[in-house]
């Protein structure tokens, strides 16, 4: 998966959780999960439960703790999916 | 942490302590009690002529028993120095029948998930005819406090 389709990916999770539709539509790599979307704190918990799901992996505190932007999540994805063999 | 020791814990009092009893507790879900009492002071205003029970007042029921007596549970006593705030986050709720001064309700609480000390219920609030008056999904963070 290249980074556009994690992207487009991720885009989706988030939609549910945010009412910044430009941001949303502007989403990229620098997208910031609280500063530019919106989302609060008890809704990131939801963004990465749904990460967990769509993507089959477990994140743990300290990975749910780096994740607050779309390039930290990207970077945690790949590195669950590579720990477990699936790039 | 027996349901009485929760039950102090709460950080409630008259005239907003909306839990009597707490009759089940456990890892996957919460159970109690409260009567509303007809001399609550807002059926003097909920409706001027017509005392009902507000839905506000109903949704704080069930957060109180169902999401923050669950999630002071949940947290445990693992720390001693540190005691469980439950922050209310997010609720929908749908309401099917009127609670009437002087009723007594029974709410049912059963987690969906507790993970990055988000707590996420299934709560439902019955009447004294067993019918379903409101349910709903309530979720909160639990996070910890200096011991006052």
């Amino acid at each position: 998966m290249d980074k556009e389709e994690f992207i487009s990916e991720l885009k989706t999770i988030v939609t549910p959780y945010t009412q910044e539709p430009e941001a949303l539509d502007h989403i990229s790599e620098d997208t910031d999960f609280i500063k530019d979307l919106k989302i609060n704190s008890a809704n990131l918990v939801d963004v990465v439960l749904d990460v967990e799901e769509k993507f089959g992996i477990e994140i743990d505190n300290d990975a749910m703790a780096r994740m607050l932007t779309v390039r930290a999540a990207i970077e945690i994805i790949e590195d669950k999916l590579a720990a477990s063999g699936r790039e | 942490m027996t349901a009485q020791e929760i039950v102090a814990k709460l950080p409630y009092s008259k005239p907003f302590l909306f839990v009597d009893e707490l009759l089940q507790i456990d890892e996957n879900g919460a159970v109690g009690t409260f009567t509303y009492d007809k001399d609550l002071d807002f059926y003097k205003g909920h409706f001027k002529d017509s005392p009902v029970t507000p839905g506000v007042i109903m949704t704080e029921t069930m957060a109180q028993i169902g999401l923050v007596c669950l999630g002071i549970y949940l947290y445990g006593d693992s720390n001693a120095d540190m005691k469980a705030h439950v922050m209310l986050t997010s609720v929908a709720v749908d309401f099917m029948k009127p609670v009437f001064p002087g009723e007594k309700v029974t709410v049912k609480a059963e987690k969906v998930y507790f993970r990055f000390k988000k707590l996420n219920c299934n709560v439902v609030m019955t009447n004294e005819a067993g019918e379903t008056v409101c349910k709903g999904n309530i979720s909160g963070m639990v996070t910890a406090k200096l011991q006052s």
